[in-house]
């Protein structure tokens, strides 16, 4: 290993802010994407429970 | 018809392949952690420093495999519009819709990297250089494909209209892939090349492997989640949608 301390790993030769900015960009991006590709599944999916339960309701009060 | 080959074909049907890919994503979430520790581990603490580069050259290890999968993505997009468009099969269409975001965010993430690399390392943020200029048209192509599905009402038509956009652009794929040998660019040439400094370029080639391992699971585990959201919204007024949620 080439580092001698926390500090000289975070400050990265000098490179510290195109190093951890190339980083830290792919990490934000990908922990936001799955975020929302899970979030817009969730949605549909109560969207579409709802409804079910929209019918349900309806039809009980059709035939009590 | 063979019958395994009748077996392949349901899973080609929405309604087969939702729970499928719910099974799938918890493992390809999996590897893509286990990819991106081992990956992460060697880009920092196994490949040393760079002779010419110093530690600027370690955001290698998120510049090529995002350049990679953004090309890689873009073929499987095409491939899957391509299937759509020949044989009218419903989740073809589904599939490419939901890699294109995963495809332009990898894209976006090559320029972003690159641009940071190439501030430090040439002095300018960006230039005009056949490499990065193919690399900003696969992002609009992306973008123009979204926009493009997007703006159409019905589902099957935005298909087909996607599909053509999608497989003319292909022919940019190629460009970006030799755009360093044909032209004369800033861009270095391929970075895996084993003749020089073998121990160096065994760790950094590994490091780089694994994290565009990572890179793939981890667009897989996406896209999947992403396409079981388009089939509800998509199918949502049959039956077995019904029941899936239930």
């Amino acid at each position: 290993m080439q580092w001698n301390s926390a500090g000289e790993f975070f400050a990265m030769g000098g490179y510290a802010f195109y190093v951890w900015g190339s980083f830290g960009a792919c990490a934000l991006l990908m922990f936001a994407e799955p975020f929302l590709a899970k979030r817009r599944l969730s949605e549909v999916r109560q969207s579409l429970i709802r409804e079910l339960l929209a019918d349900e309701l309806e039809l009980k009060q059709k035939n009590p | 018809m063979n019958q395994s080959i009748i077996q392949w074909f349901r899973f080609g049907s929405p309604q087969a392949f939702y729970p499928i890919a719910g099974r799938m994503i918890p493992w390809f979430w999996a590897a893509a952690a286990a990819f991106g520790i081992a990956g992460l581990w060697i880009s920092f603490f196994v490949a040393p420093t760079d002779a010419q580069q110093g530690e600027g050259y370690r955001i290698i290890f998120v510049h090529v495999p995002a350049s990679w999968m953004s090309m890689f993505l873009y073929l499987i997009m095409a491939f899957w519009a391509g299937l759509g468009l020949a044989l009218n099969t419903r989740l073809s269409g589904m599939m490419a819709q939901a890699v294109a975001p995963t495809g332009a965010l990898m894209a976006l993430l090559s320029l972003w990297t690159g641009a940071l690399w190439g501030k430090p390392m040439w002095g300018a943020w960006w230039v005009w250089d056949a490499r990065l200029t193919s690399e900003l048209i696969l992002f609009f192509l992306y973008l123009g494909f979204m926009a493009l599905q997007a703006a159409i009402d019905d589902p099957r038509r935005a298909d087909k209209a996607g599909a053509i956009l999608a497989l003319v652009g292909v022919v940019n794929i190629p460009i970006i892939y030799f755009s360093v040998k044909w032209w004369n660019t800033l861009h270095q040439g391929s970075t895996i090349n084993l003749t020089k400094a073998p121990s160096m370029a065994h760790t950094m080639l590994w490091g780089m492997l694994l994290m565009a391992l990572c890179f793939w699971m981890y667009s897989i585990a996406v896209a999947l989640t992403r396409v079981r959201a388009i089939i509800l919204e998509r199918e949502r007024h049959t039956d077995w949608v019904k029941h899936a949620v239930e």
